[in-house]
């Protein structure tokens, strides 16, 4: 043990003879294992990322949802000028009736309105919805209380407002009590949600989700007043749409029953639907293990893209060593002479290779720590100076400002492990080219 | 009397390809305990060639290199870096300090390569620093070899060749870079060691330093081509 901590001493003074030289054959190392951490840490919180969304949407949840047919196929089959398509209520009642392992399930309708209080008005989305929207939406309460099952029976015009919606309309007032009017209907606030987090888009089928300026109002009521006809006037022409449903969400019983809960839903609306496709069944436990293996190959081109940078700075090292060891020539011949063997050479030149990699491994490591902090900074550089303070409209621009690096903890031991690896790799070679210089000649060498 | 080192009919052949050079033909001599040989001669006459061999730095082509009882002309690389170890002690021209080291870190060099690698401990470390003292530096011992003059470095390697108590020192022109009067200090220094009963082999071509010993051999085309005994050390027999 004294042994070793001889030779690592003696190590250090050799390196520290050239600090720069060393300090910068070192710089290949430290970046090499900075950027395998950091690489990966970002790969493992874009995945945390994704799965954070999925779970937004519900582990157990399946959510079904109407999708406009293809072009081709609406126009086909629409005589009149209403495109009708999407789940109906029937679908709701036979899915809610025969799928013993749904526990809880919200029809959901959507559709834009203008939404007014005294002068003050905006474009909310209405959402026609039931009571149990709350909770599988993890939406929160800051005021008042959500629509309950006695707001649909007696078809009250209650509506809960989003906290954007609130701070637009009310801006000095208390919204709870007061009446505001959608489309040509006047409601009455019964309760504000809290600000929550806009959801990402998720593959395709599920647009993102932006809750902050919603009113929730009892579907009964909305379908009531509302009907089921969405008249929209754009640029002249007139489109008018009948949907029923915009979307079902279900949640299932059992984490374990999800899927097989997701095909019979499949399944049972194949039946109602036999001749279009106007709806998608989106599982976010499906999107979970996509997400899981997209992380995984993530991980792996990241981490291979890393590693390539610790090589490169393996061959830095490789370089200055052999270089080192014709410049020590002589050292090398008086210590021959003075009677270290060859392996006693090779031992010191081995060392202090490691030692340079091991350093270099360590502050990489403590580089690679902070990379959350590194990557916040980089955030805050392209928010001001890139992006001049404006917010993002692309789902990946909300990806990248939402992104935060988790460091996968074992990422540290394997990066440090492939330093000190690679530090013993290339300087193998270097070492034994020292060791087996005939010390005769290293003596004569000038 | 006992012998420290003998060479018996030692041959050294290089074979460039083309031609084989015979730098030593056949040479023999003994090395008495408490010897101090210089062995001189002209580039080329071989010296430095049978310097290497009795350094164990090589191997001869024939003949036989006996020290301290064995035949090192028949010992592996390790064996023969631990008779260097052990046996020997150099003293180069160039001094040959390792420049990273301090004073006394030089000094300690042999001790790292010492058979089973004992821990340098407290009783060694009073033996560094009283060799120091002895050659006279016991008050630049964190000095670097940059820190120091020719002659001063010289004094540096003489404490490091007796480090580990060696049968024979070796000196390769050790006052060949230095001063007149530095050389004389360190002549001054082998002549007590030597006092001591040290024995020590010298190479030099400087006849007035030749002169300082007390058998001198001058060689010439790889062989001993004579051999001279001050008259007070005439082996009393």
């Amino acid at each position: 043990m004294t042994r070793i901590i001889r030779i690592v001493r003696l190590a250090l003074k050799s390196l520290l003879l050239h600090k720069l030289r060393s300090g910068l054959t070192m710089l290949g190392i430290v970046f090499g294992v900075f950027s395998v951490i950091a690489m990966l840490a970002i790969g493992e919180g874009a995945s945390a990322q994704a799965q954070r969304q999925v779970l937004e949407l519900g582990a157990t949840n399946v959510i079904v949802r109407s999708v406009k047919p293809p072009n081709e196929v609406a126009q086909s089959s629409a005589n009149s000028r209403v495109l009708q398509y999407g789940l109906l209520r029937s679908d709701f009642k036979i899915l809610t009736k025969t799928l013993p392992t749904i526990t809880n399930a919200v029809p959901i309708r959507e559709i834009n309105r203008e939404v007014r209080y005294l002068k003050d008005a905006m474009n909310a989305r209405v959402v026609g919805c039931t009571a149990d929207y709350l909770d599988m939406n993890h939406l929160h309460l800051t005021q008042g209380r959500f629509l309950t099952g006695s707001d649909q029976e007696k078809l009250l015009n209650v509506a809960v407002i989003a906290n954007e919606v609130a701070n637009n309309l009310f801006r000095y007032e208390d919204p709870v009590g007061k009446s505001i009017r959608i489309g040509s209907m006047y409601y009455t606030v019964v309760g504000v949600t809290k600000d929550r987090t806009a959801s990402a888009a998720i593959g395709g089928s599920l647009s993102g989700q932006d809750y902050n300026k919603d009113v929730y109002v009892p579907i009964k009521t909305l379908q009531v007043r509302e009907g089921d006809l969405d008249i929209k006037n754009q640029a002249g022409s007139m489109t008018a749409e009948h949907i029923e449903l915009n979307q079902i969400t279900l949640r299932v019983n059992d984490k374990d029953a999800v899927l097989s809960t997701a095909e019979a839903i499949r399944e049972t609306l194949e039946q109602s639907h036999p001749r279009t496709k106007d709806y998608a069944v989106v599982v976010p436990l499906e999107l979970l293990k996509q997400a899981e293996q997209i992380r995984m190959i993530f991980n792996v081109v990241l981490g291979s893209i890393a590693a390539i940078s610790l090589v490169v700075g393996g061959i830095g090292i490789m370089n200055i060593m052999l270089a080192t060891v014709t410049e020590r020539t002589r050292e090398i011949g008086v210590r021959r002479a003075l009677g270290a063997r060859q392996g006693d050479i090779i031992e010191q030149f081995l060392t202090e290779t490691i030692v340079l990699a091991g350093s270099g491994g360590l502050i990489g490591v403590v580089f690679g720590l902070l990379t959350p902090i590194t990557f916040l900074g980089i955030q805050w550089f392209v928010q001001n100076f890139v992006m001049e303070g404006n917010t993002v409209g692309s789902d990946v621009g909300r990806m990248f400002f939402d992104l935060q690096p988790q460091i996968a903890f074992w990422s540290l031991p394997v990066a440090f492990g492939i330093s000190v690896t690679i530090g013993i790799i290339s300087g193998i070679y270097p070492a034994i080219s020292a060791a087996k210089l005939d010390p005769i000649e290293a003596l004569r060498h000038e | 009397m006992r012998l420290a080192a003998q060479v018996v009919d030692l041959t050294k052949f290089y074979d460039l390809g083309s031609v084989v050079v015979k730098a030593l033909r056949g040479v023999s001599t003994d090395f008495p305990e408490g010897d101090f040989v210089a062995i001189m001669g002209s580039s080329g006459s071989g010296k430095s060639t049978l310097l290497n061999l009795l350094g164990a730095l090589d191997r001869p082509t024939s003949g036989q290199y006996i020290l301290g009882g064995r035949d090192v002309s028949t010992l592996d690389d390790d064996e023969l870096s631990a008779m260097r170890n052990d046996m020997i002690g150099f003293i180069f021209q160039s001094f040959n300090l390792i420049s990273q080291y301090t004073v006394l870190e030089n000094i300690e060099v042999p001790l790292l390569y010492r058979a089973g690698y004992p821990p340098i401990g407290r009783v060694e470390r009073e033996w560094c620093v009283e060799l120091a003292n002895m050659v006279g530096l016991g008050d630049r011992m964190d000095h670097r070899p940059f820190q120091l003059s020719g002659g001063q470095q010289q004094r540096v390697s003489i404490a490091r060749a007796l480090v580990n108590d060696p049968q024979i020192i070796l000196a390769d022109e050790p006052t060949g870079n230095l001063d007149s009067t530095t050389e004389a200090e360190i002549m001054d220094i082998l002549h007590n060691l030597n006092a001591q009963g040290r024995t020590i082999i010298m190479v030099t071509h400087e006849p007035g330093i030749a002169k300082q010993t007390k058998r001198q051999i001058m060689m010439k085309d790889g062989l001993i081509e004579s051999e001279s005994v001050l008259e007070q050390y005439l082996p009393t027999r």
